[in-house]
């Protein structure tokens, strides 16, 4: 298989949403094996990039490139995207009733695997790795039965999300503040997941407001998105300064 | 009297058996005549058209021969009693309790209590296709369950309808006596096994005594070119329990009348359907449930999923008369239109007379949720799979909530079916049970 030196290679991107202007070529690359921090306040166009990487309708990019794993990613269709392995764990995981979380793993990791050429899981494999997933982010397993997300507190739904990456196993897991609104002991349960599954070909963006998390989850890079655009750089002691600091100092840099 | 209506008389002539039902036959035969053929002016066939019916001449088919029971069928261990094209099936069919009588073949005694219960509930003066059916009647079934009798075995009735007859009149009543206390658990289904063009006119009556229970299954998955006017009339006595279920999907016609009444304080009803028209099909169900006594319960869910050009109706009404203090009811219709030229309409009725009751009735009408689909998509679902897993979801819980697991099992890879036509898309709905 060919393997790319950049997972993600993102030049001078725009996008807009409803005809507004939202992200301003932006620029970003991530390396296979890397963890990426982007922070930076709220409207900022944090989401607005998970989405348009992930190929949401209605968020349309309008000039520049992204590469992924050496393939023109705005070129995929969402679903390919996914099967090529870009993970978004959603900032609001909605609630989908009636199809169960069971049902929707099920469908996601055979399609993936069938894209890969891979053979698909018996049900009773997958029954067994889905039961795993669910003890390692602290899960009872009733949640494989319910409804996708339907009635989970919001802790449950942002364990979920990772329940489903873990499943998936993407080269590139984009997490969109999944940390924010978790007690310590679910912030815990959330980065010993993703550390579990760093390795040299998987890269996280992990998009967060809180340093918090980031003494859990260590990044090897920090990145301030302010106005649609990164503005500034550093390792992660930056996340430290922004936490003592703000952003006001950094949005002024970047008008 | 339309032309029509003179035409189906000919259905009545040619039915000559059963002559100790004559006199019921011949008034309804009477009343059908005198009715005014409803038109898109008539509020009860508004949104229906009788179109596809009134253009064809329909005769009364004769017995066909099947080599075996058709794979169609569920995998039940049940009281089976087979009709194919109306008449009854010895060979397919079950040996048949005592409890449970074909018109044809009952005893003097047993025709006398027929006759006592027959058109007792269903009230056909208001019901069109029911006095079409009384008097073209040639079988029916009848269960006669006495005080605290219990049927070990849930009783299904098949409707099958075979051959290229493009005009076969397919008949059925089905009269359900429950006495005090008395339990059971009934299934009716109609398949056809070929393209054919059968108008199945089907009838159920029944009768529950005080604290009987009965469980009603009444699936009606016909091909496409199928005709299904049908109707279920129940009385509820005190401290009767009805759970209805009923799903059809859409054919070129398709009505479907529920007309419940509850009698006696305490009487309970649970009723849940699924409809699911798609291309050019129709389906209409009308419930009308009244209260006519104080402390019953009502729970009515219906749920729809409209594709393509499809056509559904909901109405639904409820009727609470003035002595019906402390009626508990509920009636929920919820409609997923799949296609910006699918339609439904909708319309709950709640008529209440009595000062202290608990009553609410909604209805919705949805689209597929652009952000349910995205996020399955999202996973690497194509969005043909995504589409397919929500129109099923939404009428999920319905399916869930039935208490018998064949029938669960067996509906939800044919419901599948029916929004998706490759396995691609169907699979993970096909095999979830298998994983749990
Ligand atoms: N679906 C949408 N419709 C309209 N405006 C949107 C939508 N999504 C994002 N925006 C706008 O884009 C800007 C950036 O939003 P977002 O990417 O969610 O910011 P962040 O995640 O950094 O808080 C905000 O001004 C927001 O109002
Ligand atoms: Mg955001």
């Amino acid at each position: 298989m060919f393997v790319s030196d950049t997972m993600l290679k993102i030049n001078d991107l725009c996008a807009k949403v409803e005809d507004k202007e939202i992200l301003r070529q932006l620029n970003l690359e991530v390396k296979p094996g890397e963890i990426h921090a982007i922070m930076g306040p709220n409207g900022a166009g944090k989401s607005t990039l998970g989405n348009v990487l992930s190929g949401r309708p209605g968020y349309e990019a309008t000039a520049g490139h992204v590469e992924f794993k050496g393939q023109d990613l705005l070129d995929m269709d969402p679903e390919i995207r996914a099967r090529e392995g870009l993970f978004l764990a959603f900032q609001y995981p909605v609630e989908i009733p009636g199809v169960s979380n069971m049902e929707l793993l099920k469908a996601s990791v055979d399609a993936r695997r069938a894209h890969a050429g891979l053979e698909e899981y018996s049900a009773i494999e997958f029954m067994k790795m889905a039961r795993e997933a669910c003890k390692t982010v602290n899960l009872d397993q009733s949640f494989l039965k319910r409804g996708v997300n339907e009635g989970f507190s919001g802790g449950e739904k942002k364990r979920n999300e990772i329940m489903q990456m873990m499943l998936l196993e993407p080269s590139l897991c984009i997490l969109d503040e999944t940390d924010s609104g978790l007690d310590i002991d679910a912030l815990q349960v959330v980065a010993s997941g993703v550390n579990a599954m760093r390795s040299a070909d998987r890269s996280f963006i992990v998009v967060t407001h809180y340093q918090r998390l980031l003494d859990y989850i260590v990044p090897d890079y920090v990145h301030v998105l302010a106005n649609g655009r990164i503005v500034k750089s550093g390792d992660k002691s930056l996340a430290l300064e922004l936490e003592a600091k703000g952003y006001s100092w950094l949005e002024n840099e970047a008008v | 009297m339309s032309e029509f209506q003179s035409h189906a008389l000919v259905l009545a002539q040619q039915s000559t058996g059963l002559p100790w039902l004559n006199e019921a036959k011949q008034a309804c035969a009477d009343q059908w005549q005198t009715e005014k053929w409803p038109t898109r002016k008539t509020e009860a066939w508004r949104y229906t058209s009788l179109q596809s019916l009134e253009s064809t001449l329909w005769t009364l088919p004769s017995d066909a021969a099947l080599d075996a029971l058709p794979d169609e069928l569920m995998a039940l261990d049940a009281i089976r009693v087979v009709f194919v094209n109306g008449h009854f099936s010895s060979q397919f069919s079950s040996e048949l309790p005592a409890s449970l009588t074909l018109f044809s073949q009952a005893s003097d005694a047993e025709q006398q209590a027929i006759l006592a219960k027959f058109n007792q509930v269903a009230k056909v003066e208001k019901h069109l296709f029911s006095q079409l059916n009384t008097a073209a009647l040639g079988e029916g079934v009848f269960l006669n369950l006495r005080a605290n009798q219990r049927l070990e075995k849930p009783v299904y009735v098949v409707h099958i309808h075979t051959g290229s007859g493009a005009s076969d009149y397919v008949g059925s009543r089905l009269l359900l006596s429950l006495e005090t206390s008395a339990e059971a658990v009934v299934i009716e289904h109609f398949v056809t096994l070929s393209d054919a063009s059968p108008m199945f006119n089907a009838v159920t009556e029944v009768d529950l005594g005080e604290n009987a229970k009965l469980k009603h299954y009444r699936i009606s998955m016909e091909s496409e070119q199928a005709l299904h006017l049908g109707s279920v009339h129940a009385a509820l006595h005190a401290n009767s329990q009805l759970t209805g279920f009923t799903l059809a999907t859409g054919s070129r016609l398709k009505r479907i009348d529920y007309h419940v009444r509850h009698l006696g304080s305490g009487a309970d009803l649970d009723l849940q359907g699924i409809y699911l028209p798609k291309y050019n099909q129709r389906v209409d169900y009308h419930t009308n449930v009244e209260h006519c006594v104080p402390h019953c319960t009502t729970n009515e869910v219906f749920r729809g999923v409209i594709s393509d050009t499809a056509k559904a109706v909901f109405n639904g009404r409820i009727h609470i008369h003035q002595d019906a203090q402390k009626t508990l009811a509920e009636m929920s219709n919820r409609n997923l239109l799949t296609s910006n030229r699918a339609e439904i309409n909708t319309k709950p009725e709640l008529e209440i007379y009595a000062d202290d009751v608990k009553c609410a009735h909604g209805a919705t009408i949805s689209q597929l949720n652009d952000e349910s689909l995205f996020y399955l998509v999202s996973r690497g679902i194509s969005e043909a799979e995504a589409r397919v897993m929500l129109s099923f979801g939404f009428v999920n819980e319905l399916v869930e909530n039935i208490a018998i697991d064949e029938i669960k099992e067996w509906l939800r890879p044919r419901m599948a079916k029916a929004f998706g036509q490759s396995d691609d898309v169907v699979r993970h709905l096909i095999h979830d049970e298998s994983i749990d």
